[in-house]
């Protein structure tokens, strides 16, 4: 069994990290808990094979995402992402009007609340949920979310990008249904 | 120096999410740096994306209930202890 002191020492440091994501995973404060804990003795038992000097903070979110799939994911959602092909890029850019100063995208940015942000994330599928958390919160890497999820790295940048694209249609619906914003006639192309 | 190849607008639209995450290559960074320059519309939306990415991050910040690590520690402690 690995030297508990060392493993603490070096892997305790990423546990606010561990339970913000376990939070994303599960939705749930409980879950979160019960997932991190549950991966830090995973980790502890595992521990003698992970290679010192490489990337310890990978290496755990791996196990967190392995026992997140493996124990607390609940029976799939349908998934709601299929109407997601005929969402642009610009999706979130256009409803909102195509804010054309700094001030004017910040003033209207800011007036996400926590919660819309939160529900949009928590209502994308799985499969896209986990690498736009491990990209856009965490700021893992290309190569790092496909070390992490076990996926090859081109299925890594099309999840991110189909579901940054459903995240981007999921806050706007649900900032109009908390009435966030007021709905504004989408504007053209700005090309 | 070279001077960096011709970017179309929609050529750094498609290619702004991976200019963002830094999944470009050095060449290729430096065109849609290049064009975001010198193509005011773009920018503005590069600078949107930059902006709702922040404001992604920053709603997730969570404080960690405070005895969980605790927790952990006795949860180690006790797997540490069977092992012995």
């Amino acid at each position: 069994m690995a030297d508990l002191a060392n493993f603490e020492r070096d892997a305790m440091a990423y546990m606010d990290q561990l339970y913000r994501a376990a939070l994303r995973l599960t939705s749930n404060a409980a879950d979160a808990e019960d997932l991190v804990q549950e991966t830090y003795l995973r980790a502890y038992r595992g521990f003698a094979g992970f290679t010192e000097g490489t990337n310890l903070r990978a290496w755990l979110f791996k196990i967190l995402n392995n026992t997140f799939i493996n124990t607390y994911r609940t029976a799939q959602r349908r998934p709601k992402i299929a109407d997601v092909d005929e969402v642009d890029d610009l999706y979130l850019y256009h409803r909102l009007g195509a804010p054309t100063s700094a001030s004017a995208e910040e003033a209207v940015l800011n007036r996400l609340p926590d919660t819309v942000v939160t529900e949009a994330l928590d209502d994308l599928p799985e499969q896209f949920r986990i690498p736009v958390v491990l990209a856009d919160v965490e700021g893992f890497s290309y190569a790092e979310i496909a070390e992490i999820t076990a996926v090859p790295i081109g299925t890594v940048m099309s999840r991110l990008h189909r579901g940054r694209k459903a995240l981007k249609k999921a806050l706007y619906e649900h900032a109009l249904a908390e009435g966030v914003f007021a709905e504004v006639e989408p504007t053209g192309g700005a090309r | 120096m070279s001077i960096p190849a011709h970017v179309y607008c929609h050529e750094a639209i498609e290619e702004l999410s991976s200019y963002l995450d830094g999944e470009l290559t050095e060449q290729r960074r430096q065109a849609i740096e290049h064009h975001l320059h010198r193509c005011p519309p773009c920018e503005q939306i590069a600078s949107f994306e930059v902006e709702l990415r922040r404001v992604i991050a920053d709603r997730c910040q969570t404080s960690v209930p405070q005895d969980l690590a605790a927790r952990i520690r006795a949860a180690l402690d006790g797997e540490a202890g069977a092992a012995r």
